[in-house]
């Protein structure tokens, strides 16, 4: 069951002199129950815009947008009011690149802003921040302000606060950008301890790669405003299809740096560079030496890198093959056999077309 | 000692302490001009500010006539002199309250020579607010109220303390004009009682007297808005 159904949804920001700029164009995103969805993309590619039409803090130009089944945006037009909206949106949790958090108020008191229009007693409301609290770790800290807290705890403090109304979906919007890589996966993992206990589906909006392996299931790459490739976040790992998916994973950014400091010169014309992608546990033979056996190529190790790609090992290597046109072909057939995903590379690490 | 004060500015004994020339009913009357006219200049001047963010093109509420209405109105009483504006709304000042003279009535211009000046300020105050802070409000759901007291003013609490001082000063700059209109006060004694007749000893510590409250209210100001800072600055 679709929760978040984004419907050819632009958004466009007016300019001066009658210019508009679309930051979002024609996006088309539907979100199931329980996904961890992963939407990346460098800055400025609408990813922020977009995922802020889901509560409508953006509005919307044109499309339709549908949560949790209540219909938000018809063509363009706002159908619910903003009553309605208020109630919805506390089903909405989010978190932000800054926290803001309220700065004048403790902790304690940031969660309970939350839980203002609860119905809760005074009581009631004290113990209940104080199980969100606890459920981020920070029931010690009830009564710090947030300026007395690493940035990690007041993330922590924030996503106590957006789950206050217990609610199905939260949109983390750069949640881990301003932090350490420690407390970003500390951050990382609770969001996804979340979504395994309670059943969040969680939108993970981020320009680092790494985040997105770390936990999402699905994922979408956005460029100038458009969705240019979403799917099984293995799906789009192993067989990307578009240039710009393929720079984003498999640590290719990493390869291609590399490649520039190897400084390889001009390649011979029986030489070839390309990026290997692979499941580790697929693997069942080991192919550089395989493909000197069978069929009679060099191959020289440029880079390799393992990570793990929500718990699954994938490799990423890149190699110099050397051999004529004709092994150059078997050995490509070879690889894809081998349910290897393969790219072409130039000596400075581009992709050929 | 009083007999050497006494001789080096025996006009200040002479206007003594009570009766209507005296030191005691002039400080009442600055204090009670300064008080009332910031209460009612106060209300008006966060009630306008408000306005003035919320119905602002990217506020949470945006509302072109509204912020224009307000905007203009800010504006035009920012615009009039104060003591022209003494003169000007005397006929307002005497269906409010009965009299165009005395220190009653001078809280009807003190009140509107005020509250622009106050609402600009306050206005600044809560746009220093973040706006991913009102964000994270209305992502929670907030109503336009808790986005008003909860995030705006809570918010800006320290800065509304600071913009608070500044402007109660500036009233008890206005209020030595109210003289003009019979309302007494320090302001009145320095020139009325002091310049007029060359008596330089009573102008002289009717400013010090004014100065001294001056120094009160910005000492009283600064302790509160440090107290209440917890931003990251």
């Amino acid at each position: 069951m679709s929760v978040i159904e984004i419907e050819h949804v632009d958004v466009d920001f007016p300019q001066k002199k009658g210019k508009v700029v679309k930051a979002v164009s024609d996006v088309t995103l539907h979100v199931e129950k329980g996904d961890i969805y992963g939407i990346v993309g460098f800055s400025g590619a609408g990813k922020s815009t977009l995922v802020r039409t889901i509560n409508l803090l953006q509005k919307p130009s044109a499309g339709n947008i549908k949560i949790n089944n209540v219909d938000f945006i018809k063509d363009g037009k706002q159908v619910i009011s903003n009553k309605d909206l208020q109630l919805e949106r506390r089903k909405i949790g989010m978190i932000f690149q800054n926290f803001n958090l309220l700065n004048e108020t403790t902790v304690l008191e940031n969660v309970a802003f939350a839980l203002k229009h609860s119905k809760l007693s005074d009581e009631e409301l004290e113990k209940r921040s104080l199980e969100l609290l606890d459920l981020v770790d920070l029931k010690d800290k009830a009564d710090f302000y947030p300026v007395e807290l690493s940035g990690g705890q007041q993330q922590r403090v924030a996503i106590a606060r957006a789950l206050a109304n217990q609610p199905d979906i939260l949109i983390s919007d750069e949640a881990t950008s301003a932090l350490d890589p420690q407390n970003t996966q500390q951050i990382l993992d609770l969001l996804k301890k979340l979504n395994k206990e309670l059943g969040l589906t969680v939108i993970l909006i981020t320009h680092e790669m790494d985040a997105v392996k770390r936990i999402a299931t699905k994922v979408a790459v956005m460029e100038h405003g458009k969705v240019i490739e979403d799917g099984n976040l293995r799906q789009i790992f192993l067989h990307p299809k578009q240039e710009l998916t393929k720079k984003f994973v498999g640590g290719s950014l990493e390869a291609i740096s590399t490649l520039e400091s190897l400084n390889l010169g001009k390649l011979g014309a029986d030489e070839e560079v390309y990026q290997l992608v692979y499941s580790i546990a697929n693997v069942t033979k080991s192919i550089i030496i395989e493909l000197y056996r069978q069929i009679g190529v060099e191959v020289s190790m440029l880079y390799g890198n393992v990570e793990l790609l929500n718990d699954e090992a994938i490799g990423t290597l890149v190699v110099l093959v050397k051999g004529d046109q004709d092994k150059q072909k078997q050995a490509r057939e070879f690889l894809n056999e081998q349910n290897v995903t393969l790219t072409r590379l130039d000596e400075k690490g581009n992709l050929y077309d | 000692m009083i007999n050497w004060l006494e001789q080096i500015m025996p006009n200040v004994f002479q206007l003594g302490w009570g009766g209507d020339a005296g030191w005691g009913t002039s400080i009442f009357q600055t204090l009670f001009m300064t008080f009332w006219s910031a209460i009612f200049g106060g209300i008006l001047g966060i009630i306008f500010g408000i306005l003035l963010v919320v119905t602002k093109d990217d506020g949470i509420r945006p509302n072109k006539f509204w912020f224009n209405v307000c905007d203009k109105l800010v504006s035009i009483f920012r615009a009039i002199p104060f003591v022209i504006l003494l003169a000007f709304i005397a006929p307002v000042t005497q269906k409010i309250v009965g009299t165009q003279i005395g220190m009653k009535a001078a809280l009807v211009p003190l009140t509107l020579g005020v509250f622009p000046f106050y609402a600009r300020q306050v206005q600044v105050a809560l746009e220093s607010v973040d706006s991913g802070k009102v964000e994270a409000a209305e992502s929670l759901g907030a109503t336009i109220w808790d986005i008003i007291f909860d995030v705006y003013l809570r918010e800006s609490r320290s800065e509304l303390i600071r913009v608070s001082t500044v402007t109660v000063i500036s009233l008890i700059g206005l209020t030595a004009m109210a003289g003009a209109i019979g309302a007494g006060g320090l302001g009145n004694t320095a020139i009325a009682y002091g310049y007029n007749r060359f008596n330089n000893d009573v102008t002289w510590v009717a400013t010090i007297l004014v100065v001294v409250l001056i120094l009160i209210v910005q000492v009283v100001g600064d302790f509160f808005a440090k107290k209440l800072n917890h931003q990251n600055r």
